[in-house]
């Protein structure tokens, strides 16, 4: 598989201003040296807490947000600085699916309307009724009873078909969704995972897929990464996400994850992590993670672990004690 | 200790009646944790809000039943009874710490004033309460923390200040209404352990209303799955999760990605979406969406009925039925039967 989507040291900081003369007084650094690929087919899940920079590095590979270094490559092209015209020609290639169904969808267009607007603003107007209706088949809306219909009178499970309708019209190949499933309910959430992966399957669709929910990330993910304060601190294939999970914030993660199955519930050990994330502002120095790991010792307070393979193919792990095979073996699910 | 009868909450909407909670009855014991599981609209904070008679009037009314906790019907007690009842004996917290905090005043005053609403103390001592509330709801620091804002606190340190607040008068119940939805998971596996460690040290009730299985799961003793304002199955969290008798349980464990798994296997669809109350379907409400529906379904609702020992479940199909037919469901729909 040939790389589709290539991140490379990407930082995104944003200025703090204070005072009368909005003097910058320091940065928040939502990403902080991200690296990443993203192969053709496959489903890349991001995980992490609030204020992690998940949100922020979809809008970055969406061209929203300008980095302040680094380099994104769609096939081999950086667009970090490309013109509003370059980007026009790269976003017919991709897209994005927003959390929220309520507000990404404009509450006085007609649900047809919001689907044929990427295909009116890419000029593919040509039998535009017969490919909305073709588009709504395929999310799973009925198109003679919704074609006309506001969004007002969707459920939000509809409304999130509505918007990966908008999505795919214009047949992109990677596809960004940041938390597309968990404003929804449990029932629904299921219906709108199983349609994300249908699409994958028949248009060969590319997706980031963005989730705090590790439950949601191990289902739909080929391959895993794990943010914290802007770095990503572990890297794997699915298989080995939560079976060899190595980084200790992957570890304290998966086992903060309360499994609807009482017995192993109840039998194993849980890591519960102290404190909370501290502020991207000022973010601590060495590793990010070491004011909240049980295993940090002076060395993680000056020094910055980098990503380094470790055992499992794939597997990388930015940490200097990673949690060996025996440690692993307590609090595996 | 808390004993619901038939309670009916009906609220009177411009649309039309909406019955939120439409013959709830369950018992919960002192020093138990009951788990109300179910999704939005499914009349599970409703019901949570009339334990305590919280509910704005109008519009909710109760046409019917009886809340009666430690003999006494919450429903007839007076305004004056309400109030020494609130807080004092069932205390509750609630999904969003921000909300339920006053943003204009710190927390210590909002802390004191919980104390002394309940206890006579004098400010001193109930400032030396508060402190020792805040050491046990584990926020460091207290005496300062006691000076501070509630947006200078995060959102896992709101929560615990509100438990706080809520374990002020050492309630023999506290009702916890999502509590843990608005946060990360890191920070919702240290507020469960905290509630699992105050449950052991005072022998507090607790009646946890959530939507996550997970939670419940590891909390609950008994859980009642709450679908259209009916309590569909009830039973030990062991039943619930290893000898389900309700379609909607079962369908429901099989609708959500579990961590646990290798991730390959496919999520039950759920067709639909939960019903308006307003014009609830004829006949069972989960008929529309149940994979096990047949005609019978569409005529009669069924009443909870016994599957087993303290387990029952709303289903026209027995147990033995139900059993047969959970894999060809499972095969037709190609999830995994367990």
């Amino acid at each position: 598989m040939t790389s589709l989507l290539e991140i490379k040291d990407l930082h995104v900081h944003f200025p703090i201003k204070n005072g009368v003369l909005q003097k910058t007084t320091g940065h928040v650094k939502a990403l902080n040296g991200i690296d990443l690929t993203v192969k053709k087919g496959e489903t890349l899940g991001i995980v992490g807490e609030s204020g992690c920079g998940k949100s922020t590095l979809a809008r970055s590979i969406v061209g929203l947000q300008k980095p302040t270094s680094g380099d994104i490559l769609f096939e081999g092209n950086n667009y970090t600085d490309a013109s509003s015209k370059e980007l026009y020609e790269l976003r017919r290639n991709m897209q994005m699916v927003f959390q929220d169904p309520y507000t990404s969808l404009n509450p006085r267009m007609k649900v047809s309307e919001s689907i044929a607007a990427p295909l009116k603003a890419y000029k593919r107007t040509k039998n535009l009724e017969s490919r909305v209706k073709e588009l709504m088949e395929l999310v799973g809306l009925n198109p003679d009873d919704h074609y006309n219909r506001l969004p007002h009178e969707f459920s939000g499970g509809q409304r999130q078909r509505i918007g990966i309708a908008r999505a795919i019209a214009l047949e992109p190949q990677l596809i960004v969704c940041d938390e597309p499933v968990s404003a929804l309910d449990v029932s629904v959430q299921a219906q709108v995972i199983n349609l994300f992966q249908d699409l994958q399957k028949k248009l060969n669709l590319t997706y980031v897929f963005i989730a705090h929910d590790l439950s949601v990330i191990n289902h739909i993910a080929d391959r895993v990464a794990v943010m914290y304060l802007g770095k990503v601190m572990e890297r794997s294939n699915r298989e080995s996400f939560q079976t060899h999970a190595q980084h200790p914030y992957t570890n304290a993660l998966l086992s903060a994850v309360p499994l609807p199955d009482p017995d192993k519930e109840r039998a194993r050990e849980r890591i519960v992590l102290k404190g909370e994330l501290p502020s991207p502002a000022n973010p601590p120095s060495g590793c990010v993670f070491h004011t909240r790991c049980p295993k940090a010792t002076e060395f993680c307070k000056t020094n910055i672990p980098v990503p380094e393979e470790r055992g499992v193919a794939g597997q990388e792990v930015a940490c200097f004690y990673p949690v060996g095979a025996e440690e692993k073996a307590r609090i595996t699910l | 200790m808390l004993e619901v009868n038939n309670l009916h909450v009906h609220l009177d909407t411009p649309a039309g009646l909406v019955k939120a909670v439409d013959g709830v009855s369950f018992r919960l014991e002192s020093g138990q944790t009951i788990g109300i599981v179910g999704e939005s609209g499914s009349g599970k904070s409703v019901l949570a809000h009339s334990l305590t008679k919280l509910n704005p009037e109008p519009p909710a009314t109760y046409p019917k039943g009886e809340i009666l906790f430690e003999g006494e019907n919450i429903l007839k007690m007076d305004k004056k009874r309400l109030r020494n009842l609130r807080g004092k004996e069932i205390a509750m917290i609630f999904q969003d710490p921000m909300s339920s905090l006053n943003p204009v005043f710190k927390i210590g005053r909002q802390l004191m004033e919980a104390i002394q609403t309940h206890q006579k103390l004098s400010k001193k001592e109930a400032r030396q309460k508060a402190i020792e509330l805040l050491i046990d709801v584990g926020i460091p620091d207290p005496e300062r923390r006691m000076q501070d804002y509630p947006h200078q606190f995060s959102g896992g340190m709101r929560q615990r200040v509100l438990i706080a607040i809520a374990l002020a008068a050492r309630p023999k119940l506290l009702i916890a209404d999502e509590p843990t939805t608005a946060l990360d998971v890191t920070i919702q596996a240290q507020i469960i352990e905290l509630l699992k460690s105050i449950q052991k040290k005072y022998g507090t009730a607790i009646i946890m209303i959530t939507h996550d299985l997970g939670v419940v799961a590891n909390l609950a003793d008994r859980i009642l799955v709450m679908y259209a304002g009916k309590i569909v199955e009830s039973g030990s969290t062991a039943d619930i999760f290893y000898d389900t008798a309700m379609p909607y349980t079962w369908s429901l464990l099989r609708s959500i990605p579990r961590l646990d798994a290798a991730g390959s296997e496919r999520l039950l669809h759920i067709e639909g979406h939960p019903p308006n109350l307003i014009h609830p379907p004829k006949g069972c409400n989960f008929h529309p969406r149940c994979p096990f529906a047949r005609d019978a379904c569409l005529q009669t609702d069924p009443p909870l009925a016994e599957r087993g020992t303290n387990h029952s479940a709303a289903c026209i199909l027995s147990k033995p039925e139900f059993d047969k037919e959970k894999q060809a469901v499972a095969e037709w729909k190609g999830v995994l039967l367990s």
